[in-house]
């Protein structure tokens, strides 16, 4: 056993100096995430507050719960109708998407066909055009097809896009050829070596995949805007939006309506915590 | 003879196989591609210079979508708002994304959950945040005033005042940034091996040292990604300005994006709506090249 350490030993002011050290990065981080948590305690505590506790500046827990303030907020608009609307559409262009993505980047991964190299770059080199320059041909498309105010107007023109099909040929090219031969002699075909062997040891590339798309169309915003223009397609980004504009001032209301419309990311963020900081550690997307 | 031209008759048709195989693998998405992004984006361009409001035919302008722009003062002040609130925006969330991934890139009791926790407003609806800071930013009941007044600021009326919506529009995007900085960051300072710390201080290197001459040249490729990234981000920038301000007062808060949409959907002028859309891809590829010819200068690659 060591001798406990004198007060003014070298070491005991090591360890004392990294004590206070480490109580000020404690307290700096602290401070960030009290200055990141107060919109969103705000944000929930207001949902569950009186008009009359709001306009008396009372940023304290509320004097009573007031449930009544979200089926409130759900009659004067159908948010559990804009909240369908969402699942929907953000599960149609993740599936989708994830899909599609894996079936081009097996081919460019896996398969040697003449002009795949310029395929390849052709398509990569649309990675480089903002989505808001085709915003306006889209729009007249959707229009020409008669899709304005569909899913199929809204899913299908986020379905294709050149980082999915990037992202994971990256993950498919560390898959050991080997594997592929061995099956391939076996009998096994190209569709059962992408089904039954590429996608199965890509999980967390997938995932990854999925997960960003998922969170990125529950959120994206301007193209449902234009495309949708009733109750029946609206997604709860933009049903939040307009509800916004008919609530006014009446704070109460359009806390619970967003608190309903955060909630399922928050909670989906605590769920897959691990995975998506992972993501975000890794490769650096945000989901485009 | 006979034997080798088989052989090689079965090679061809192997490699016709695999190619046949390749354009089905492609065949869906590629299509998908054409129709839905292929298609717009050659269309994008050519629609710049016609006319068109979706009822009567397109109508051929040649350069006149473009030729309107220098004298349009909403469109310049759409330019320059694009620019303040981008420039603004970065900065700021690049720099306490890299202060605070310094001080928290720790393996401390409780530190991967708190600082977890400061990726939160980055997976949030932006309606929803949008509603709260509204509520935030009111001048007689907002947090925003309240707080300032602790310190005897007088806050101004944010939303509606031309010179405080912007930096309202800047400061919640700030916050809904910085934590996706810091985790890139933070994954930046994990690569960085610990010996060069310890070389460092065996030169009698103090901390300033070690962060300037060791932390950011290692640090400046997540740099140069983060900061690309950020500033083709923010030149994007419309849910904000469409939720919080809707554009105004007069222009304060009108975006290059946020004007597209007026052009467009509003004013239904689709030509010159695409011909603005233009001009945004013409900034941000201009800005990409530059920045990937002055990062020979300052990112340094091992």
């Amino acid at each position: 056993m060591e001798p406990p350490a004198r007060i003014d030993s070298p070491m005991a002011m090591q360890r004392s100096r990294e004590i206070t050290i480490n109580g000020l990065l404690y307290a700096a981080l602290v401070i960030a995430v009290f200055i990141t948590m107060v919109p969103i305690a705000l944000m929930i505590l207001t949902a569950f507050k009186t008009p009359a506790e709001i306009a008396g500046l009372d940023y304290t827990l509320p004097d009573e719960w007031q449930w009544a303030n979200f089926t409130d907020a759900l009659r004067i608009a159908p948010f559990a109708r804009y909240l369908l609307n969402t699942v929907v559409v953000a599960g149609g262009v993740t599936v989708l998407h994830v899909f599609f993505s894996a079936m081009m980047a097996y081919a460019f991964a896996r398969l040697r066909f003449p002009g795949r190299d310029f395929v390849f770059f052709l398509f990569l080199a649309t990675f480089m055009i903002p989505p808001q320059v085709t915003l306006i041909p889209q729009f007249i498309l959707i229009k020409e097809l008669g899709w304005i105010d569909t899913y199929a107007g809204i899913v299908l023109p986020q379905v294709f896009t050149a980082f999915g099909t990037f992202l994971l040929r990256q993950s498919f090219l560390t898959i050991p050829r080997e594997l592929d031969d061995a099956a391939h002699i076996d009998g096994c075909s190209r569709w059962g070596i992408f089904w039954r062997i590429i996608l199965p040891l890509s999980g967390p590339a997938l995932a990854t995949l999925a997960m960003f798309t998922l969170l990125f169309h529950w959120n994206n915003f301007l193209w449902p805007l234009i495309v949708s223009n009733s109750d029946a397609t609206t997604v709860i980004a933009v049903g939040l939006g307009r509800f916004t504009g008919q609530a006014g001032t009446a704070w109460h209301l359009l806390m619970a309506a967003a608190t309903m419309a955060t909630l399922p990311t928050i909670v989906f963020f605590f769920i897959a915590q691990k995975w998506f900081v992972r993501g975000v550690l890794q490769s650096g997307l945000g989901g485009r | 003879m006979i034997n080798r031209l088989q052989t090689r008759l079965a090679a061809a048709t192997m490699r016709n196989e695999e190619a046949f195989s390749a354009w089905l693998f492609l065949a869906p998405g590629l299509l998908g591609w054409a129709i839905f992004i292929g298609l717009p984006t050659v269309a994008a361009f050519v629609l710049a210079f016609y006319e068109y409001n979706l009822l009567s035919p397109p109508r051929f302008v040649g350069l006149r979508n473009f030729a309107r722009l220098p004298g349009d003062e909403v469109f310049l002040a759409a330019f320059i708002n694009t620019i303040y609130f981008t420039f603004a925006t970065v900065f700021f969330s690049v720099v306490i994304g890299l202060a605070l991934a310094i001080l928290v890139d720790r393996a401390l009791r409780g530190f991967i959950f708190l600082r977890s926790l400061l990726l939160l407003p980055y997976v949030m609806v932006m309606a929803g945040v949008a509603a709260v800071f509204r509520f935030i930013y009111m001048p007689d009941v907002g947090l925003m005033n309240a707080t300032l007044a602790l310190v005897g600021i007088d806050g101004p009326n944010w939303l509606t005042s031309e010179t405080w919506a912007m930096p309202a529009l800047i400061i919640l995007s700030v916050w809904k940034a910085f934590g996706y900085n810091m985790f890139l960051f933070i994954a930046g300072l994990q690569t960085i091996p610990g010996h060069l710390y310890e070389a460092a201080e065996i030169d009698g290197a103090n901390a300033w040292h070690k962060f300037r001459f060791v932390t950011l040249p290692m640090l400046s490729p997540i740099m140069f990604f983060v900061v690309v990234i950020s500033i083709i981000g923010s030149f994007q920038v419309f849910d904000q300005a469409y939720l919080m301000t809707g554009g105004g007062p007069g222009t304060s808060t009108t975006t290059l994006v946020m004007y597209v949409y007026q052009m467009g959907f509003q004013s239904f002028r689709m030509g010159y709506a695409s011909a603005v859309a233009f001009v945004l891809f013409v900034l941000i590829l201009l800005f990409s090249l530059v920045q990937f010819v002055l990062q020979r200068r300052w990112v340094h690659y091992e």
